[in-house]
């Protein structure tokens, strides 16, 4: 197991100023698995994904200690590049948010910032990606059309795929269905289904049926605290500690 | 509790006074413009737009002071919508919450508050003089474009403010540079704010009078300008000339009321074009 980890996290601290929104968190994240972080609202489950690319770096007082290893280099360390960490793990965010461009450009964004020219191979891995997302049929037709005129399940899709285009090895996924209504979630959970074939994945859940549906472990947080992990269908047929019980029973949180 | 006629009385009281306090605006620009425009109609005319003033400007055009008032508009607005813009994304962007972004916020604050004739005894004391342009294009440009420069930025910032953190966030999360996601990303998103900016610096810069009139401008010149060092009529100080220090000044009252006709609608014109650039560009996305 442990040589084939992607994430290797270990002792990580993590403060935004003077509070510690995380403690102590030990974790081994594998390749092409979805790992499914759940907890109540403020548990640090976003605070702990944020980590993992460092978008954290852009809040100000923000701070983490401990290692975070991705196969096997501290993402932390001065020798790495946190433009070449966010493009290796790439993000999708709680509430869809392309660009105020076309359907294309969105998509093409990440591929042009990383030197990309020639038109052809833009549109072909348009297409592609697309298609990984589930949605070029949807959309084919309206490829230069704004992306902002697509419904709320069609731009995380679309956010997905332009996420997909610079070819990360992890997907972060930070509540990608909890703005969309159950038909789009399930669309959203279906791609994942898919996707894990290629990458690996880590979405944080507020809904514990979609982190028993799409996950292979689940690792349960709360007050900053990683109380229990465990492969999913364990985890929530038989949960090891009282706490992790009564969150995924509904008696709290 | 109150009945309900009382309540919708009082409801038809505030109503009506936020209404008349509207009102009062659109009644003031209305007799205004209609003031000057009942002045200055009979000025107008083909030849008073395209002719030279003659003699002693008692007739004849002001073909001089519009052409005049558009370059020395475009002068301004080229030297401070490059700084202003740059300045606004270095604040916006780049810079931190130290006591440095705290003296250059300061700073902006202040010069929006210089009154506008010390700007213009500056551009004669530093580039009409120290720098020896020479009351010219050049030197006035320079001048008006330091005094548009505050509301250049500010616009330009707010601009920039209105971008939602999450676009930079997924740029960035893209693996874009800081840069690119402002290059690529930021810019385009907040180029009709920033136009917007740009359109109430150009017409603030034509209309005023005193930062061009010790630096770029003159009572009277008898060739249009050719190069940034000539000295140039503008339409907001001939109409001071005439109606203060003209050769006859009452004669010539209706010169003045025309050129102001013709001051608002360039004004005008510039803010209608720059509008309907503005909403094509936000209409693609």
């Amino acid at each position: 197991m442990t040589e084939q980890a992607k994430f290797q996290i270990k002792n990580l601290n993590f403060y935004y100023g003077d509070f510690r929104a995380l403690e102590d968190i030990n974790l081994e994240l594998q390749q092409k698995q979805v790992s499914a972080l759940i907890g109540p609202s403020g548990c640090g489950k976003s605070s702990f994904l944020r980590c993992l690319n460092r978008m954290n770096d852009l809040i100000p007082a923000a701070r983490a200690e401990g290692e975070i290893l991705l196969e096997g280099q501290d993402i932390y360390s001065p020798s790495i590049d946190v433009v070449n960490l966010r493009r290796r793990v790439g993000m999708v965010f709680q509430k869809p948010n392309p660009f105020p461009k076309t359907v294309f450009d969105n998509v093409a964004y990440g591929l042009r910032v990383n030197g990309i020219r020639d038109k052809r191979l833009l549109r072909e891995k348009v297409e592609w990606n697309l298609k990984q997302a589930a949605l070029w049929e949807e959309i084919k037709d309206r490829l230069n059309q704004s992306a902002l005129g697509l419904s709320g399940g069609q731009q995380q899709r679309l956010c997905i795929a332009r996420a997909l285009a610079v070819e990360p090895e992890v997907l972060l996924m930070d509540e990608p269905a909890s703005a969309l209504d159950p038909i789009a979630t399930q669309k959203i959970e279906d791609l994942i289904h898919e996707l894990k074939k290629e990458y690996t994945i880590i979405i944080v859940t507020h809904n514990m049926q979609q982190a028993a549906r799409v996950s292979d472990i689940t690792a349960f947080f709360y007050m900053g605290r990683l109380i229990e992990t465990g492969d999913t269908e364990t985890l929530f047929t038989r949960p090891g500690l009282q706490q992790t019980e009564d969150y995924i029973t509904g008696r709290f949180g | 509790m109150k009945s309900i006629f009382k309540r919708k009385v009082s409801q038809g009281i505030a109503f009506s006074m936020f209404r008349a306090a509207a009102c009062i605006n659109v009644l003031v620009l209305a007799v205004f413009l209609g003031f000057i425009a009942i002045n200055g109609i009979s000025a107008i005319s083909w030849e008073f737009l395209t002719q030279m003033p003659r003699e002693s400007m008692t007739k004849g055009g002001i073909l001089p002071c519009i052409l005049g008032t558009i370059y020395i508009s475009l002068g301004a607005i080229l030297v401070a919508f490059p700084i202003g813009v740059g300045t606004a994304i270095y604040l916006n962007e780049f810079a931190g919450k130290g006591r440095w972004t705290r003296i250059v916020r300061m700073g902006i604050i202040n010069l929006a508050g210089v009154p506008s004739v010390v700007y213009g005894l500056f551009g004669l004391g530093f580039f009409v003089i120290m720098l020896n342009m020479g009351v010219s294009l050049l030197a006035g440009s320079l001048t008006l474009g330091a005094f548009i420069l505050p509301l250049i930025i500010g616009s330009a910032e707010e601009a920039l403010r209105n971008i939602p953190p999450s676009y930079r966030e997924a740029s960035l999360a893209l693996g874009a540079t800081k840069w690119q996601t402002i290059y690529k990303m930021v810019l385009p998103a907040a180029l009709p704010g920033m136009l917007t900016g740009l359109i109430l610096g150009v017409s603030r810069a034509a209309g005023e009078t005193a930062p061009i009139m010790f630096t770029a401008a003159v009572y009277y010149t008898g060739k249009l300008p050719s190069s940034v060092f000539d000295e140039i009529m503008a339409m907001p100080y001939h109409i001071y000339v005439l109606a203060t220090a003209g050769t006859n000044i009452s004669e010539t009252r209706h010169l003045q009321y025309g050129t102001a006709l013709v001051l608002m609608f360039l004004v005008l014109g510039l803010n209608l074009a720059a509008i309907i650039i503005r909403n094509r560009l936000q209409k693609k996305f």
